[in-house]
């Protein structure tokens, strides 16, 4: 035993930029590598779209199939990312004390969510990039504004990340792990994704119209395949979801 | 916990002695800002852990006792990570190596032996040179060879004036280790001190010797200092106990010499943390 100065302290965070810079690459570099998460992410709305706009399975109404169904889809790639995916990896992350972890390393708690936040919107980028491609070639013929998608898009994903973290941050990550999938599906199925509302009752269409997931496919529909300019109603939808999302998930996360 | 009170000097290795559910590592995540205290005060580098925890968490290292690690991340990566968080790490490849994970850079911490899991969450504790380490449980499950390792490490650690705080149930971990030992049973700290003196303190060490039986005890005594105490086990199996020194074998010896006794089988017993351990917080198990 002689002091060799290797562990001599010389303590110290490092600069909160390059802190959450490298915790979003970690976050996105472990959710890339995820063959589950990939099958939600990437490979589920890939074949629905590429399977409903090639098969007359679903009558989409007027106009081309895929002109209904790609709003749809990217809908419905922000809420495998942001919601299912999220919910699911957060909440294994506080079982395995991960979360715990890092709550004592110089990276502040705030810190690790915006960290989370660009990873969501990083995956969200490349989900949205291959599902365009995959669209374009399909025969997609997509219009509007892109600023108002891309403000549709940003609203949804506040809102699934603050849905996602509330269930994570509360269930045991079993619980969450079974949830967030089951929510997926119903949303998928009930939430004007591929199966357009008007096909339900109308007093289940009132209801499913306020589900943040209906307000999202419906605002993006809204700009993509008519060219509207500003869907006020479903912005307002999403924002209402997104403020009681992220408050309850502030107020009720549990960290371990 | 219960009105502990616990003072940690710079720079020495303290350990946590306690039976399981003794307040150890409650204790000790209070100090890491996880838990809030509900009364007293708590100061660890002279910052509250709770309200000043920004300023603190760059300044201390922590090793908790579930590894706190995603069971797909890789050994190399996690501890890059953790490096990257800081502002003067320790060079990564050296502290694998060090920690004997050279090997296993890319495998996946599910994949680690419990030992080699281990060792990666003592390296994650150590990888932004904290000048303060918690180690709840370093050794838990570590063959002989890696806890030796673990040891020199701490040692190393001290050496180069980092302060260490360790929970343990080995006794003889602490006895090697730590230059001050608390031992905590019912949220309170019912005795400190170091090893050496914890072993020495209140009671008597024995010494123990075989003669010819029905030795005149009174006689002996007198020869000896008063807190002395002297009984025949057996015929012609004898014990002192008190303050066993090299005095007190000269007189014994000297005494038998006189008395025309030869003393067989002398031994001298010193009590150990353990014996001062178990004489603390009893014999019977904890939940």
């Amino acid at each position: 035993m002689s002091a060799t100065g290797t562990y001599a302290p010389a303590p110290g965070g490092a600069p909160l930029s390059r802190m959450v810079r490298a915790q979003a690459a970690l976050e996105t570099r472990t959710q890339l590598r995820n063959g589950e998460q990939l099958l939600l992410t990437v490979v589920i709305p890939t074949l629905l779209l590429v399977l409903f706009s090639a098969v007359d399975i679903v009558d989409t109404g007027a106009g081309s199939r895929v002109d209904f169904l790609a709003p749809g889809i990217l809908a419905l790639a922000v809420l495998s990312t942001a919601f299912t995916g999220q919910a699911i990896s957060t909440g294994f992350e506080r079982r395995y004390g991960v979360l715990k972890r890092l709550g004592s390393s110089p990276l502040p708690r705030w810190g690790l969510m915006t960290a989370k936040t660009c990873s969501v919107l990083v995956i969200e980028v490349l989900q949205v990039a291959l599902l365009t491609v995959v669209a374009l070639a399909l025969g997609w013929s997509p219009h509007g504004n892109p600023a108002t998608v891309a403000l549709l898009l940003l609203l949804g994903t506040a809102t699934f990340s603050g849905l996602g973290l509330l269930m994570a941050g509360t269930l045991k990550a079993e619980a969450t792990l079974a949830a967030a999938n089951l929510v997926f599906i119903l949303l998928l199925v009930g939430g004007g994704v591929i199966v357009p509302l008007d096909k339900f009752p109308g007093a289940a269409q009132s209801v499913l119209h306020l589900l943040p997931i209906s307000a999202l496919s419906d605002g993006l529909r809204d700009v993509l395949q008519h060219g509207a300019g500003f869907p006020w109603g479903d912005l307002g939808i999403l924002a209402v979801w997104s403020v009681l999302g992220l408050t309850a998930a502030a107020r009720f996360f549990k960290w371990e | 916990m219960d009105g502990l009170d616990l003072t940690v000097a710079r720079g020495t290795v303290t350990a946590f002695l306690g039976p399981n559910g003794a307040g150890k590592t409650t204790t000790i995540e209070t100090c890491e800002g996880y838990r809030r205290a509900d009364a007293g005060t708590v100061r660890v580098l002279g910052l509250d852990p709770v309200a000043q925890s920004a300023e603190l968490r760059p300044r201390i290292g922590v090793m908790l006792q579930s590894g706190g690690i995603y069971p797909t991340a890789r050994v190399g990566e996690t501890l890059r990570h953790m490096a990257t968080l800081h502002a003067h790490p320790l060079d990564v490849p050296a502290l694998i190596e060090r920690l004997g994970l050279g090997g296993c850079g890319r495998t996946p911490y599910r994949r680690l032996s419990g030992g080699q899991q281990q060792r990666l969450a003592l390296a994650l504790a150590l990888v932004g040179r904290p000048e303060l380490v918690f180690l709840d449980e370093p050794t838990a499950g570590l063959d002989p060879q890696a806890r030796h390792a673990t040891w020199d490490l701490v040692r190393d650690l001290r050496a180069d004036g980092v302060t260490v705080l360790l929970t343990t149930h080995h006794m003889d971990e602490a006895e090697e280790l730590s230059d001050d030992v608390a031992i905590v049973d019912g949220g309170k700290v019912i005795a400190q001190g170091a090893p050496e003196v914890l072993c020495k303190g209140g009671a008597e060490n024995t010494l123990r010797f075989g003669g010819r039986p029905g030795l005149d005890l009174k006689s002996l005594l007198k020869a000896l200092p008063s807190d002395t105490l002297a009984v025949e086990l057996s015929p012609g199996s004898y014990r002192l106990t008190g303050t066993v020194n090299p005095q007190l074998l000269a007189t014994v010896t000297s005494w038998c010499a006189q008395n025309g006794v030869m003393p067989d089988r002398i031994s001298v017993e010193r009590r150990t943390l353990e014996d001062v351990f178990l004489e603390l917080t009893g014999k019977e198990l904890r939940s």
